[in-house]
Parts: C-alpha cells; sequence; structure tokens
C-alpha cells in the first residue's frame, strides 16, 4: 500500500493553516462562479488563475481546484432552484430537480444533489488515487512515439465518439492544433505564422483563448438569451439532511451505476455532460416506474448529479498520469501546471511527490469540506442571482481582462481575449464544439513535438508507430475510434442482414 | 422566518420581446464562418510551406506538421461549407433575432470601448468606466449606485491584483499621478 502512506504525506503537507485558507476561499468563489450565469468552471478557473501566479505550485493547484469543485456544486444550485443549469452537466439535474422544488422540496432535491456529487468525486478520487501512479510507472517506459500515439487517441476520440457533427470536430481541432504551433517553433528555433509581426512571436496563449472562448462569448450568449429568472428559495435543515442520508443506502445501485459511467467517460475524454445524461438515462431505464421520472423523483437527481462529478474529477486522472486532460477544466490546470514551472507527465509522480499527492489529498478534503460549505450556504447563495445581470456582466468583462492580461503583462492579449470572445459566441451559435479546439491548443505543441521526434528517430518511417505491441495497439485504437461511427454503422448493417436472413429461412 | 419556499423573482426589464424578425440565418453565418475558415487555411498553410513543409537531413522541416493541419483545416470547412450549402434550400433556422442582436450590441460594444480605454487610459479607469456605464445606461440603475458599485469593485481588484498579488496590470496618467 504505497499510495496510503504518500497519500497521509499529501494529507501532511496539505494541513496548514494557509492551505486551508486557500481551500475555504477557493470554494467559496467556485460557487459563486457556478451560481452566476455567463461563468462556468473552465472561465472560472482560467480568470482565477493569475491570483495563483505568485503562489507556490502545491497551495496555487490546492486553491484552483478547490474552484473547480465549487463550480461543480455551485452548478445544482441553480439548476434545482431556478430550473436555469449553470453548467451543460447540470441540464439532466434539472429534470427531476426543478419539480421537486416546484412540489417544495427544494432542499431534499439540494441535499440529494450536494451528497451525490460528494459520493461520484470520492469514488473518482479513490480511483485517481491507486490507479494514477500505476499508469504513471507505467507510462514512464513510453517514448515519443507511444506518446504521439496517446495524443492520437485522445483527438480521433473526440472525433468519433463526439456528439457534434464530424467536420465541426475536425474544424475546431485542427484550428487549435493549428494556432498552437504560431510562434517560434520548439524543436528548430524558427518562427511560424507569425507575419513578422512581433506581438505573435510569443505565440497564442491557451489561457487568453480560452477565457475569450468561454467568459466573454457566454457573456454575449446569456445577455441574448436572458430571460425573467422564477424561482425558489432554500435552507437546508438538518433534518431534511439526515432523512436523505437515512434513505441512502436504498438507491446505491443507482448510486454506484453513475459513478461507474462518470468515472469512466471523465477518463476517456467523453466528458461530464455525456456521464450525466447517461446516468440519468440508464437509471430511468432500470427503474420499474420509468414514467415517474422527470416529475420530481430522488433518483432523477441522484443519478446524474453523481455521474457528471464521478466524470469531473477521474478527467483529473489521464491528466495527473499521462498529462492528457480528460475535460476543458483539466486542460486548464495542466496550462497552470505549465506556468508554475511544472513538466506534466509520467513524471510528475517521480519529481513532484509533494504536489501530485498534495493535490489528490486536496480532493479528498475540498470535497468533505465543499459538501459542509454549500449544505450551509446554499440560501446565500441563491441570492447572488437578485444582483441585477447589468452589474454582473461588466464586472465578468473586467475580470476575464484582468486575466488574460496577467498571463504575459501584454496589451495586446486584451485585444486576443476579445477576438475568441467573438470566435466562440458565432462558434457555439453553429454548433462547433469548443471543447476540443481547448483541448488542440493546450496539446498542439506536445503532440508536434512527440511526432517529430519519433519522426527523426525512424528516419521518417511511418511504421514506428506499429513498432512494438504497444504503440501498435494504441494507434490502431486511436484509427478506429476515429473511423467508429462508419464502423458501427457497418456492423449495424451485417447484423441485420443476418437477422433477416436467419428469419427468412 | 421560515425560508424554505419562499419565491425569488429576478424580472428583467431588456428581455427581447417574442417574435422578433429575424436577422440572418445559420445556413448563411455556417457559410460565411466556412469561407473565412478556408481563407484562414490557405494563408496558414501558404506560409508554412514558405517556411519549409517537407523534410531535410535532421527530419520533417518546422512547416510540416502545420501544414497538413492547414490541408486538413481546409477540407473540414470545405465539407462543411457543402453541407451548409446543401442544407440552405430546407429548413431556415434563425441565427439571431433583431431584438438579440441589439441586446448583444449593448454588450459587445461597451466591451470594446474598454479595451480602447484600456490602452490608452489603464485598466481601472476603464474598469469604473465600464461598469458605472453599463450600470447606468443598459441596467438602468441608479446613479449613485453604478458609480458606488463601479468604485468599490475597480478598487478591490486594485488592492487584490496590484497590491496583494503583484500582478500588475496596465496603468495610465490617473494612476501616474497618484504615484503608482
Amino acid at each position: 500500500m504505497e499510495a496510503f502512506g504518500l497519500l497521509l504525506h499529501g494529507f501532511a503537507v496539505l494541513l496548514t493553516w494557509k492551505t486551508l485558507a486557500l481551500m475555504m476561499i477557493g470554494l467559496v468563489l467556485g460557487i459563486f462562479v457556478g451560481v452566476l450565469p455567463g461563468l462556468g468552471g473552465p472561465n472560472g478557473v482560467a480568470i482565477l488563475l493569475p491570483l495563483t501566479f505568485t503562489m507556490d505550485p502545491t497551495s496555487a493547484i490546492v486553491m484552483l481546484s478547490c474552484i473547480y469543485w465549487g463550480a461543480l456544486f455551485g452548478g445544482a444550485i441553480t439548476s434545482i432552484l431556478f430550473n436555469i443549469p449553470g453548467e451543460a452537466w447540470s441540464v439532466a439535474t434539472t429534470f427531476d430537480g426543478y419539480p421537486m422544488a416546484q412540489q417544495g422540496r427544494a432542499a431534499e432535491a439540494l441535499t440529494a444533489a450536494f451528497t451525490s456529487s460528494f459520493i461520484g468525486s470520492l469514488v473518482a478520487v479513490l480511483l485517481i488515487t491507486f490507479l494514477a501512479p500505476m499508469i504513471s510507472s507505467f507510462a514512464l517506459k513510453f517514448g515519443p512515439p507511444e506518446f504521439f500515439a496517446v495524443y492520437l487517441l485522445t483527438f480521433c476520440s473526440f472525433v468519433g465518439l463526439g456528439r457534434e457533427a464530424k467536420h465541426k470536430t475536425v474544424i475546431s481541432m485542427s484550428l487549435g492544433l493549428l494556432l498552437a504551433g504560431v510562434g517560434m517553433d520548439t524543436v528548430s528555433g524558427q518562427l511560424r505564422m507569425t507575419f513578422g509581426s512581433s506581438e505573435l512571436l510569443r505565440g497564442i496563449n491557451f489561457l487568453v483563448a480560452v477565457i475569450g472562448l468561454f467568459g466573454i462569448s457566454e457573456i454575449l450568449l446569456t445577455m441574448e438569451e436572458r430571460l425573467a429568472l422564477r424561482g425558489h428559495a432554500a435552507s437546508i435543515s438538518l433534518r431534511v439532511v439526515l432523512s436523505v442520508w437515512k434513505d441512502l443506502p436504498k438507491y446505491w445501485v443507482t448510486l454506484l451505476r453513475s459513478s461507474f459511467i462518470g468515472c469512466w467517460l471523465g477518463i476517456t475524454p467523453g466528458g461530464a455532460i455525456a456521464a450525466s445524461f447517461m446516468g440519468y438515462n440508464l437509471a430511468k431505464r432500470f427503474a420499474k416506474d420509468p414514467e415517474s421520472f422527470g416529475k420530481g423523483r430522488i433518483e432523477g437527481v441522484f443519478a446524474p448529479e453523481t455521474a457528471a462529478h464521478a466524470s469531473g474529477t477521474s478527467a483529473l486522472l489521464p491528466m495527473l498520469a499521462l498529462g492528457i486532460p480528460g475535460s476543458g477544466t483539466a486542460a486548464i490546470l495542466l496550462g497552470g501546471l505549465m506556468v508554475w514551472g511544472l513538466n506534466p507527465g509520467p513524471l510528475l509522480f517521480v519529481e513532484h511527490k509533494d504536489f501530485v499527492w498534495g493535490l489528490i489529498a486536496s480532493m479528498y478534503l475540498g470535497n468533505v469540506v465543499g459538501l459542509v460549505l454549500v449544505l450551509t450556504t446554499v440560501p446565500i447563495f441563491a441570492s447572488i442571482l437578485r444582483v441585477p445581470f447589468a452589474a454582473v456582466a461588466p464586472m465578468i468583462v473586467v475580470s476575464c481582462a484582468i486575466g488574460a492580461y496577467a498571463i504575459q503583462n501584454a496589451m495586446f492579449d486584451i485585444w486576443l481575449m476579445l477576438g475568441f470572445g467573438v470566435v466562440g459566441y458565432v462558434f457555439k451559435k453553429i454548433g462547433i464544439a469548443l471543447a476540443p479546439f481547448t483541448l488542440a491548443l493546450v496539446l498542439g505543441n506536445r503532440a508536434e513535438d512527440a511526432f517529430r521526434l519519433s519522426m527523426i528517430g525512424s528516419g521518417g518511417d511511418l511504421k514506428v508507430f506499429w513498432s512494438n505491441g504497444l504503440v501498435g495497439s494504441i494507434t490502431t485504437l486511436a484509427i478506429v475510434l476515429l473511423f467508429w461511427p462508419a464502423i458501427d454503422a457497418l456492423l449495424g448493417r451485417v447484423r441485420w442482414t443476418q437477422r433477416t436472413r436467419a428469419t427468412s429461412c | 422566518m421560515s425560508q424554505t419556499d419562499l419565491e425569488i423573482v429576478v424580472d428583467d426589464p431588456t428581455a427581447p420581446e417574442e417574435n422578433s424578425p429575424s436577422v440572418t440565418i445559420s445556413g448563411t453565418v455556417e457559410i460565411i464562418v466556412c469561407l473565412l475558415l478556408l481563407v484562414l487555411a490557405a494563408i496558414l498553410g501558404y506560409d508554412n510551406w514558405r517556411t519549409g513543409a517537407s523534410w531535410d537531413s535532421t527530419g520533417p522541416e518546422p512547416g510540416y506538421f502545420p501544414f497538413y493541419l492547414s490541408v486538413i483545416l481546409a477540407g473540414g470547412s470545405l465539407y462543411g461549407l457543402i453541407v451548409a450549402l446543401v442544407a440552405r434550400r430546407g429548413a431556415a433556422e434563425t441565427f439571431v433575432t433583431r431584438a438579440q442582436a441589439r441586446r448583444v450590441t449593448k454588450v459587445f460594444v461597451p466591451t470594446l470601448l474598454f479595451c480602447l480605454v484600456t490602452q490608452f487610459l489603464g485598466l481601472y479607469v476603464a474598469s469604473f468606466l465600464l461598469i458605472a456605464g453599463f450600470m447606468r445606461l443598459v441596467g438602468k440603475i441608479a446613479l449613485w449606485k453604478s458609480l458606488l458599485t463601479a468604485f468599490l469593485f475597480t478598487a478591490i481588484m486594485f488592492v487584490t491584483f496590484d497590491i496583494a498579488f503583484d500582478v500588475i496590470m496596465p496603468k495610465g496618467p490617473l494612476e501616474a499621478a497618484f504615484g503608482y
């Protein structure tokens, strides 16, 4: 049980007043960000990242990951009380959460949401604790071809398994990879795609793009659609909490199933959104009376929330172990690691033990503290929505600008952020997903380096990606996933013809 | 006071009216975006070709990887263009209605002005003007409330970033007058 000892060490790193205080600040900011319309997990983390530039990496990541947990908790508040999902992954929570609030069972629904979020993350953190060190020590044997194959797998699974139109995912991803290449070439030192501009020399910073794409564009979208809000205020009493917890064992199958789905979808870059819907749909399918879903059934809150949080948390597993983020927010945390001078990837577990185990320990602690915090402070946070949007919107714009400027102290980045804001707004409206773009932008240079190093090693022979069993099977899997929709359709047709033949005989 | 079922109602005085006429449809926007992406792919592709997109003695040249990416981008946008052109004959989905466009402009133009002012007068002055102006003119909130909120928020930002965390923001003549 080496992991257990290291985890205890992580708690020891964490248990100082300063870190605990940062944790509380992070959680409060996170819930705030999750509740406010026009801000969410990814941009909240991106905007607040500059605050951490002068901190040591461990305090910085503890604060940032707590912002993330807070945002995950916060999304549930607005979806249950106001029927407005603060985040896309809270959409499924509104199906049964809002009807419960309408029936005057808001406190019950909120308790259920927070508790199941907690359970989902806990399962995922346990998975990270024991699986991440194993994967990373395995990945230490990886050379450039293996790494490129893993990157390829990430990109291909986005295209093949995503719900959006395939060509739109391809556009979003190749654009991200291209923009990642702007500036100085890391291998040869030559300039690329700068067109003689000294501003472009620095390259297009990933975090600036994220702040524009998510922060500014979200303000534009919110302003466009915002209608009057009508919702319920609620405070949670201890009696309600205990009665919900008493019934918890009854729903163990739902909770376990959703945790499982969440962990799986979080590790593969499918995301929390898919997980929450899948958790909900499966709970509905396996229920004895599916028609009672959507009318305020507590399981309809348990299922999607558990899955969304399990997936949001387990998205950090590939980020820690391989340096490949499983979600947009994980990608931003990865960007943070690079800013603090850490090199994400399997070596992290060897070279920065304090950091990694401090982070994992903070996931346990942050979730417990977060649960207590949201259960006690719901009324305060719900009242944030009474603040007029006309006051909130300009403040978010200013925060975005501060965040964008602070990264490289460049005025040009503020303009870049504005540009990405417009791009994000238009892309969202015509259904080009932004997550592949984000992922490509953060991984672009690393993927290219891995590709070029393997090409140099093999003398330009593409067979290097099939040179041994490991790299070969990853590459093949990547290609299968890329063409998965076509393969799936083909298999379906084969099965169909067989069945028709069997019936006609 | 029992709060269990108190209703919170937030009315939005600037809510868009229903049935506002459509300004553009999604299909048209999609076509424009695909065309722009095609142009971008061509420019970037050309630049990478110029840098060198083939192989030399040490391996792939710097433009190799991005050149093929611009080919993929061009392919994706061309496909998107064809799909959008074909779908155009079918049902037209509204991209933005006139009322929506007006509301988006209301937040976009101030943001643009904010960036301009930041460039010349520094971020904090711009921040004060943006918040106060937006609250007063767009939100129709009382002048004293707008000014107070703007001042407090800007002051908090200044203390947090420039003083407590040493993250230095762009400044203009006003801050210089105070010695920052």
